[in-house]
């Protein structure tokens, strides 16, 4: 996984609130058995459908920074949202909520959602829609957002921080202890099922 | 102290618990699909690390299957290479599937239950946020991704941050012809999609003890509708009599030991709960949605909601979006509102208990001209009882489509789709937009609601019917 510490990037705004995982990635992508190349399946409804959707406007290629509306990602578990997301440029969404599942699976793969005020996002939205041109920087290290107008911390717990900035994978941590993991088996219930 | 059965669940779980860090918890059981498990094997095989616990590890295929002509290869070439690649995956691994045709193939959330793999107490997760369902035993079960998919293979654990608790409780009886499916609608529409964020739902009360075992996995089932990681039910007689003689209940004088500690999970009398909901089934109605999300829910007897309605401002901007998406009117009475398809079946309501009930509506009566009702049963197994019970043939003879098992139209990736701007009545969980195929317009009903509605065209109750 690679670190993060510090980006910088133009951002999107996204003003719905209820994105569900359906619509970030509808379910004819998840066919594929690849982890990579989801990028045309983002939001590809209403990219499809919609010649005004935000992501159709010239202004906002290339930017990196999502500002989405509140309960983002709920619904389906699907982490093919997150690698839509990751594949198609973008490396951090704010919004003031996201569903556990998503949220859960973005911080295990790398994309940083960050919680922050709704009031704070309706500044950035302004502020983006006034200049798209407009960077803002979401800081790991300071645990920080800073934009025009905007300097807002963030709360992040400090074990998904150090994991996030070291880039580290959660299945190689948890195999330094096998042997505890080993020691926990041996005291299970003798009725539990198993399946073979 | 006192707990509730959440934490208790939890504490027996812990297999580290370190400053700083995530409590590592064990899994009991760790259900598998075709849809978010390759990517997770494809990363066991790049790190050259094998299934820990290939015995505490099962899979079905339920997502893409098609649900008629079993005998002929899937359609769909990127459907079937899905299907083809988790039978390869498990072959390698040596995890147990059941594949399409066999007896218990079927929704993975309905097989789990139906082969008493799913016990109280236990942990379970699987790839699908609808692995909630399984808390209906007093099971601690919640939806993982892939990553964690992965994770878990690799080590039977999940690093987790602690949930909150919420209670629901759901005191009185409810009316005839008022479900399971009325009660998790009105919860949701109570609490919003965000209202249960964070939390692990034990829901109790009169009502809900009352309900038999397959009702409480349609309330738990739509946990995640509302936001939450998990729904639970506390254990009690009806749990235990349910899984008494399953293909995998613990036998003889362990089921007796089990049932003993089973007991022992109930919530203490003084435990607090995060939060607190009440809600009265006295006064519950059945219950559809209007809009693109579960939360967007009415009573049948009510009109479609006028937007201006909202005090919230993002509440009437998501109201008026959704209405346009469906097509609806505001001040329209719901019971006018025709469709052209209902989908009876998924993990919701696609249990023996679920067919009954719609076969006893639609025994003797006709689906209305130009409607087409699918009957879907979650699993080989339910579609075999149905048959044996002659339920089969009562929808046959209505002129709805009996089909073999599978999630089918609840998210619409085997050939069962609405076409665009087609409606249907769904006793699925979502009402996305496109879930049910690209344009397709959806809502959410209790099967009665779905039966009764097949009969006369436009969303109805069994109370509407004429008697026969
Ligand atoms: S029936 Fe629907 S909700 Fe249930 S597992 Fe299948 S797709 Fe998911």
């Amino acid at each position: 996984m690679e670190k993060f510490d510090v980006h910088t990037g133009r951002a999107v705004p996204l003003r719905a609130s209820n994105v569900d995982t359906d619509q970030i990635i509808p379910a004819v992508y998840l066919k594929r058995v690849s982890r990579t190349g989801f990028e045309d399946g983002l939001f590809a409804e209403w990219r499809q459908s919609d010649p005004d959707f935000v992501l159709n406007r010239p202004e906002f290629e290339g930017a990196t920074v999502l500002v989405a509306g509140p309960d983002f990602g709920t619904g389906s578990s699907r982490e093919h949202a997150v690698w839509a997301l990751k594949d198609y440029g973008f490396k951090v969404v704010l919004s003031s909520r996201f569903a556990d599942i998503f949220r859960g699976n973005s911080l295990k793969g790398g994309l940083l959602t960050v919680l922050l005020p709704q009031e704070v996002i309706d500044r950035l939205w302004e502020a983006v829609e006034a200049d798209p041109g407009t960077e803002v920087t979401v800081d790991l290290v300071a645990r920080e957002v800073r934009g025009p107008g905007v300097r807002e911390p963030f709360e992040l717990d400090d074990y998904t921080r150090w994991r996030l900035m070291e880039g580290l994978d959660d299945i190689a941590l948890t195999l330094r202890h096998t042997d505890e993991i080993s020691e926990f088996e041996t005291s299970r219930r003798r009725w539990l099922p198993v399946t073979l | 102290m006192a707990r509730t059965m959440a934490e208790k669940v939890w504490e027996e779980h812990v297999v580290r618990r370190a400053d700083g860090e995530p409590d590592l918890l064990y899994i009991d059981l760790h259900l598998v699909h075709e849809v978010t498990s390759p990517q997770a094997f494809e990363g066991l095989r790049l790190a050259g690390r094998s299934v820990r616990r290939p015995d505490l590890t099962i899979a079905t295929e339920d997502h893409n299957v098609p649900t008629q002509n079993l005998l002929a290869p899937i359609a769909d070439p990127v459907s079937r290479k899905q299907v083809e690649t988790l039978r390869k995956n498990c072959s390698d691994f040596g995890v147990r599937l059941h594949p399409m045709g066999d007896i218990d193939q079927g929704v993975v959330h309905v097989v789990g239950p139906q082969l008493g793999l799913t016990q109280p107490g236990m942990t379970i997760v699987c790839g699908d946020s609808h692995t909630s369902t399984h808390g209906a035993f007093g099971a601690l079960a919640f939806g993982i991704g892939t990553s964690q998919v992965e994770h878990v293979l690799a080590t039977q654990t999940l690093p987790l941050a602690p949930f909150r608790t919420m209670s629901v409780t759901v005191e009185g009886t409810l009316r005839p012809g008022v479900s399971a499916k009325d009660i998790i609608l009105a919860v949701i529409a109570k609490i919003g999609t965000g209202g249960g964020q964070g939390y692990v739902i034990e829901y109790r009360g009169e009502a809900i003890r009352s309900l038999s075992m397959e009702a409480r996995m349609t309330v738990c089932n739509m946990s995640i509708e509302a936001g939450a990681r998990a729904g639970m039910i506390a254990p009690d007689e009806t749990t235990f009599e349910y899984i008494r003689g399953r293909d995998h209940a613990p036998q003889g004088e362990d089921f007796d030991a089990a049932v003993e500690h089973w007991k022992s999970l109930r919530t203490d009398e003084d435990a607090r709960f995060d939060a607190e909901v009440v809600l009265n089934a006295d006064e519950l109605s059945p219950f559809v949605t209007w809009g693109t999300n579960p939360g967007q829910g009415v009573p049948l007897d009510a009109p479609v909601p006028d937007p201006a309605s909202f005090e919230d401002p993002s509440a009437r901007a998501a109201a008026e979006k959704a209405l346009k998406y469906m097509d609806l009117v505001p001040g329209t009475p719901m019971r006018e509102v025709s469709v052209d398809t209902v989908f009876l079946g998924s993990c919701t309501n696609g249990r023996i208990e679920d067919l009954r009930t719609a076969a006893e509506i639609i025994r003797g009566r006709r689906v209305a001209d130009g409607v087409r009702m699918l009957v879907v049963p979650g699993s080989m197994r339910v579609k075999e009882q149905a048959n044996e019970e002659g339920l089969g043939v009562v929808f046959e003879a209505a002129g709805a489509e009996w089909r073999e098992a599978g999630c089918s139209m609840c998210l619409g990736m085997n050939p069962d789709q609405l076409k665009p701007g087609e409606r249907s009545a769904s006793t699925s969980n979502r009402n996305f937009e496109g879930r049910q195929g690209r344009g397709g317009r959806t809502h959410l009903v209790s099967p009665q609601v779905a039966a009764a509605t097949a009969v006369r065209g436009t969303l109805s109750s069994p109370a509407d019917l004429e008697a026969l």
